[in-house]
């Protein structure tokens, strides 16, 4: 302990106390708060429309209506959840797939979630139920989303002109006005990556099948699968934002390895 | 010499001061609490002898440490020469923290850090335990120098002159003035040169009054279907579904020899489709066709390429600067710095059923300059 009282007034103790003192209360925070209740109920596997159906009513219709013509929320024009008819069985598969939907809670976009609330049954149920409501895009077929059989380079082209302003040329992601982001899709599945180029989820626009053909989606699947296997030679890729994370980066470390030695060398030697 | 207490460890640098003016290194002031009646010069602070100075062992300790950095650096400088030829540059290595990473790249980075670092930071350690840490004062002298000094010079000067016939023969000084003068011209000339030809009416043109608009080009106007980037192949009224968005270059950019980028960086055109009873300008509806509109991809405020739309909202959003423009409202400025809304492109549909320009861009696309709208 006296060794510990000798050091007190180390120019080091005030920062090492902080970061003590931020660690306990993190720790101490995550062991207390309260965790979210979790009301999903859990369906019975169901295949057909009419247990589709049951589900969306069970999971979906608070905020879709009985029977997916969507609900407003009263106050303006704002709506609680869209009207579903007609958005496909594709549609369904992307939202619930990802786990964006069902929605925990009213929010400028919703996020994908890596906590799947169905089965891939039920979803294909659901799915069925909302495309028997008005005819839509379907689940692409496995070949349809084979990234082995696309023209990476040529998806890459056409990737830079209709994706990349929005999604990053890596696929990192980007921000959008007033809170709205491009996510990343780094990792997504050809499956998802083509269903939301079909729908066009939330802010993004619908790339329909005569803006890019079958093949042609099929192509930007492939070249997203090359860079995400893609090694990065230089290191750390630094979240490939380019010059904003790169920029911060020289910035903090950079220029505050050239500080320290500065003081280091300007301080009087004992 | 008031106040000042005697120089006892500032002494070291120099014979103490002459006359009453208080020299820099006459040791520091012990203060007795009051305000002075006026401050004096405090002086150095006092010399405080490193421990090296003192002591044979922290010497040698210092010198320890010293051997110690250069020799890190010298086993650097031998690894990153062993490794240099051992690693092939193909290969990958995982790193905690980093990833799957250039092996090569890495221990070439790290071998080169060590060999420079351990030669500055043993320097440096050496400059500040070993070397000697004495306060010197230099002073200043005058600038000017002796009066014979300067007259020799102006004698020399002159001498030079009249030996080289200069001031005797002034038709030589004349010529080389004149030599040395020219010489600047082709100097400036090939910047200003190479800076290449004037833009002329090209900044207000775009490949969509009917062709090149490359400096002096005058393209004549002609209807040109609107073509999908990269494919170059036409879009149909019916393809142009609602949410959809298409970017589009006029026919017969793609098959250009040469300017291709020219032209593409100011003949970008983003396609949407709106509801028709979304759409709040009436200028804007009779422009597009059945609720299609045609908008410049050029941001007016500094030329970024516009691209980020957003379906439900109808903001389209400019990577660069954060202007954001409103799609329902004829592409006006809703946010940042843009000044301008983004031309529309009036559009229609040819016999065949593919979306056609009805004319070009009524005005000069992209950011303002100085002759724009003369």
């Amino acid at each position: 302990m006296n060794a510990l009282a000798a050091r007190r007034r180390h120019p080091a103790a005030i920062a090492i106390l902080i970061i003590l003192g931020l660690f306990l209360t993190g720790a101490v925070y995550a062991a207390l708060a309260p965790k979210p209740a979790d009301a999903t109920t859990r369906a019975l596997p169901a295949q057909s429309v009419e247990e589709g159906k049951a589900l969306f009513r069970a999971n979906c219709s608070t905020c879709h209506g009985l029977n997916a013509e969507g609900r407003a929320t009263g106050t303006g024009d704002q709506i609680a959840g869209p009207p579903l008819a007609g958005v496909g069985a594709a549609a369904v598969d992307f939202q619930v797939g990802t786990g964006r939907m069902p929605l925990p809670r009213p929010d400028v976009q919703a996020p994908a979630n890596n906590e799947i609330k169905f089965t891939q049954e039920e979803i294909d149920s659901m799915g069925a139920y909302i495309a028997s409501l008005a005819p839509g895009p379907g689940v692409p077929s496995e070949e349809a989303v084979d990234p082995t059989k696309g023209d990476a380079a040529r998806g890459g082209e056409l990737f830079r002109v209709n994706c990349a302003m929005c999604h990053n040329f890596a696929g990192a992601g980007g921000a959008l006005t007033r809170g709205k982001y491009a996510p990343p899709i780094e990792g997504v599945s050809g499956r998802h990556i083509y269903e939301a180029m079909v729908t066009g989820p939330q802010s993004m626009p619908v790339f329909n099948d005569a803006n890019l053909t079958p093949e042609s989606k099929r192509d930007i699947i492939a070249f997203l699968y090359t860079i995400d296997e893609a090694e990065s030679p230089g290191g750390m890729t630094l979240g490939s934002l380019g010059p904003v994370s790169e920029g911060l980066f020289a910035w903090v470390f950079g220029l505050g390895l050239l500080v320290a030695s500065a003081v280091w060398i300007g301080a009087k030697s004992a | 010499m008031n106040e000042q207490d005697t120089p006892t460890h500032g002494s070291e640098v120099g014979p103490t001061g002459h006359g009453t003016a208080v020299r820099l290194d006459q040791g520091h002031i012990i203060g007795d609490g009051g305000i002075p009646e006026r401050f004096s010069n405090p002086g150095l602070p006092v010399h405080v002898p490193r421990a090296a100075d003192l002591d044979e062992d922290a010497a040698r300790r210092a010198e320890k440490q010293v051997t110690t950095l250069f020799g890190i650096s010298i086993l650097g400088t031998l690894l990153f020469i062993v490794l240099y030829f051992l690693i092939d540059v193909e290969e990958t290595i995982y790193v905690p923290g980093i990833g799957v990473t250039s092996a090569s790249n890495l221990a070439l980075g790290v071998t080169l850090a060590l060999a420079l670092l351990g030669i500055g930071f043993g320097a440096i350690h050496w400059a500040k335990t070993l070397m000697p840490d004495h306060e010197m004062v230099e002073e200043r002298h005058p600038l000017r120098a002796t009066d014979e000094s300067r007259d020799r010079v102006v004698h020399e000067m002159r001498e030079g002159g009249n030996s080289s016939q200069l001031t005797r023969r002034p038709f030589l000084k004349y010529t080389l003035g004149g030599a040395l003068g020219l010489f600047a011209v082709p100097l400036v000339l090939q910047v200003a040169g190479s800076l290449g030809p004037m833009p002329q009416k090209s900044l207000s043109l775009t490949f969509w009054h009917g062709g090149p608009s490359g400096p002096g080009q005058e393209p004549e106007f002609r209807p040109l279907r609107l073509m999908r980037d990269p494919e170059n192949t036409p879009v149909r009224a019916d393809e142009v579904t609602v949410g959809s968005v298409y970017h589009i270059l006029p026919e017969g950019l793609l098959d250009l020899e040469e300017g291709v980028l020219e032209e593409k960086a100011k003949a970008a055109v983003l396609l949407v489709r709106l509801q028709e009873d979304e759409i709040q300008s009436e200028k804007q509806l009779d422009w597009g066709y059945q609720g299609i509109v045609a908008y410049s991809k050029i941001c007016t405020h500094v030329g970024c390429p516009v691209g980020l739309y957003e379906q439900v909202t109808h903001h389209l959003l400019c990577p660069c600067h954060q202007s954001t423009f409103d799609v329902t409202r004829d592409c006006e400025v809703i946010f940042g710095p843009a000044k301008r809304s983004l031309p529309q492109l009036k559009i229609t549909v040819d016999d065949e059923g593919y979306l056609v320009s009805e004319q070009p861009f009524a005005e000069a696309v992209g950011p303002s300059y100085w002759e724009r709208g003369q």
